[in-house]
């Protein structure tokens, strides 16, 4: 029974595909106030379902919202007195409303740090410069906001198993979701990733699968597999759930603005992998902002990428508004997407809000990761690096005001990248005597 | 020259719900004409209004990428696996 109510809806995702009206089927399901699916292209409308491409012009589908019926004082309230994760902006995003009470990792609300110390070292004023630290979630990366919204779609859509293509965090981020509500999951990742981030992906039980190749190459492996029978019934969190999933990224803009006393950053600096996070931080940001929850003033966004992948960088200098791929090659895997699905919205909205595209070496990578870590007590991954690392760049270029509020993103726990500081370690070793220390000159 | 081209879900309404389907070209260009005779309205899907593919497909040629080949002008053996993939999924 099971099998036939799966096999049932998957179909539903070829029905919706073909059909551009409204179906009782499709309509029936409850994500709150996700109301449709809109191609972010053409505007072509479809029911909600698991799809993710437009008919007309393959461009990707995002979630429409009705949001009428919010009173903006209430609702602040509401978020106020909300649980202190994710499921506080609720009323916002593709999930029922009674999403609290079913199982789920319950990622967000983690430390917007201000970063005084580390302001002092770049040139920023004090009190200006904040880390948004997301190493805090469940799986040590933001990908728990991600994964926790394809969940509901997951479940609302009626699939049993969850799936990904993934560089690692996302990978981790799903086994343990999976495990927690009840889902088998069987993830891809690219056969030679941090050890760090396979263990935390396998750990949780899940099936862990590695493709030969780059992420690029397991991310169009699992485009083939959804139209093929073998995929058939999966829910691949990034691919046909991708709608839902890369909603989640919005919980960061509310987070941000509401620790920040419901009040719009001047700046910020986000990493860019696929470039799903950044575009829909900027569109959490315009929902805030158009639900008067936060004051409408300018804001910029700037994108930051390793220089050993850095195709949204690369077009963005070259004054270009389509990206050309590129082969990754950097120690910031967890951003090495050559071929960045979202790079041509990234680039509208760098240039739309005044911000900027910028890219960092790996030493500056490296530089960066020890710089947080030493001003703020803060491990990141490499790619807080890579933001740290840029948010430098664009000081020292002047790209970045140093006298208006910044948030810099930290996406992932360095616990995960430790071949990236391999060389840091012991500062001496000695024999447990006094006489031993002084000889060392530590005293 | 004949290649086989895996058709994504959402082109399968112009292929009657085939996954693959049997074109004829020694160029990418000339492969996605053929289906065109075959399966009308395909080729507006996968191309734009100048004729280069739309910024959010992917076409491989065997295992190889066509942006990083020739774009259209991609040599198409006989043989070869032509795959049609959105580009939108991933991150």
């Amino acid at each position: 029974m099971r099998k036939m109510r799966r096999k049932g809806l998957a179909s539903m995702a070829v029905q919706t595909v073909a059909s551009t009206t409204d179906s009782a089927a499709a309509n029936s399901v409850d994500l709150g106030p996700a109301a449709a699916l809109s191609c972010r292209e053409c505007g072509h409308r479809v029911p909600l379902g698991p799809v993710f491409a437009c008919e007309e012009c393959f461009g990707p589908l995002e979630i429409a919202y009705d949001f009428s019926a919010h009173d903006t004082e209430e609702l602040r309230k509401r978020i106020e007195a909300g649980p202190a994760n994710i499921w506080r902006y609720a009323p916002l995003l593709p999930v029922p409303a009674d999403v609290a009470t079913k199982p789920n990792l319950n990622p967000g609300w983690t430390k917007l740090v201000q970063a005084d110390n580390l302001a002092r070292e770049l040139g920023v004023d004090a009190g200006k410069l904040f880390v948004k630290d997301d190493s805090g979630n469940p799986t040590h990366s933001f990908k728990d906001r991600v994964v926790a919204q394809a969940i509901e779609a997951a479940r609302a859509f009626g699939f049993t198993t969850l799936s990904c293509s993934s560089t690692g965090n996302l990978a981790g981020a799903v086994g343990a979701a999976a495990a927690r509500a009840g889902f088998r999951s069987c993830v891809f990742i690219p056969h030679d990733l941090e050890q760090g981030k396979v263990v935390m992906a396998a750990v949780y039980g899940g099936e862990l699968v590695g493709i030969e190749g780059n992420y690029d190459d397991v991310n169009r492996f699992c485009s083939e597999l959804i139209g093929d029978p073998a995929g058939e019934g999966w829910g691949f969190v990034n691919v046909n759930l991708r709608p839902y999933y890369a909603e989640g990224s919005k919980t960061l803009a509310y987070e941000i603005c509401e620790q920040l006393g419901w009040r719009l950053p001047d700046q910020l600096v986000i990493p860019i992998a696929s470039g799903s996070q950044l575009t829909k931080i900027d569109k959490g940001l315009r929902e805030l902002i158009g639900l008067g929850l936060v004051e409408d003033r300018p804001y910029k966004i700037f994108g930051a990428q390793a220089e050993g992948c850095s195709p949204v960088s690369t077009a963005y200098k070259a004054g270009h508004d389509v990206v050309r791929p590129q082969k990754p090659d950097t120690i910031a895997k967890s951003l090495a997407i050559g071929n960045p699905a979202d790079g041509p919205y990234v680039l509208d909205i760098a240039r739309r809000t005044g911000g900027a595209v910028e890219d960092v070496d790996d030493g500056r990578i490296v530089e960066a990761i020890k710089l947080l870590a030493r001003t703020e007590g803060i491990f990141a991954e490499t790619a807080g690096g890579v933001t740290v690392g840029v948010t430098r760049k664009l000081l020292e270029s002047g790209a970045l005001d140093p006298s208006l509020t910044t948030v810099v993103l930290n996406t992932g726990d360095g616990l995960k990248t430790l071949d990236a500081v391999a060389g840091t370690g012991l500062t001496a070793t000695i024999r447990p005597s006094l006489e031993s220390f002084r000889e060392a000159g530590l005293v | 020259m004949s290649v086989t081209v895996r058709i994504p879900t959402i082109l399968r309404t112009y292929t009657g719900g085939q996954a693959e389907v049997a074109a004829e070209g020694t160029t990418l260009g000339e492969v996605i004409q053929d289906l065109e005779k075959n399966h009308t309205g395909i080729a507006a899907r996968v191309l734009d209004d100048q004729g280069k593919l739309r910024r959010f497909v992917n076409v491989y040629v065997n295992d190889d990428d066509v942006r990083f080949e020739q774009g259209l002008e991609t040599a198409t053996p006989d043989g070869a696996g032509v795959s049609i993939i959105p580009a939108v999924a991933g991150g």
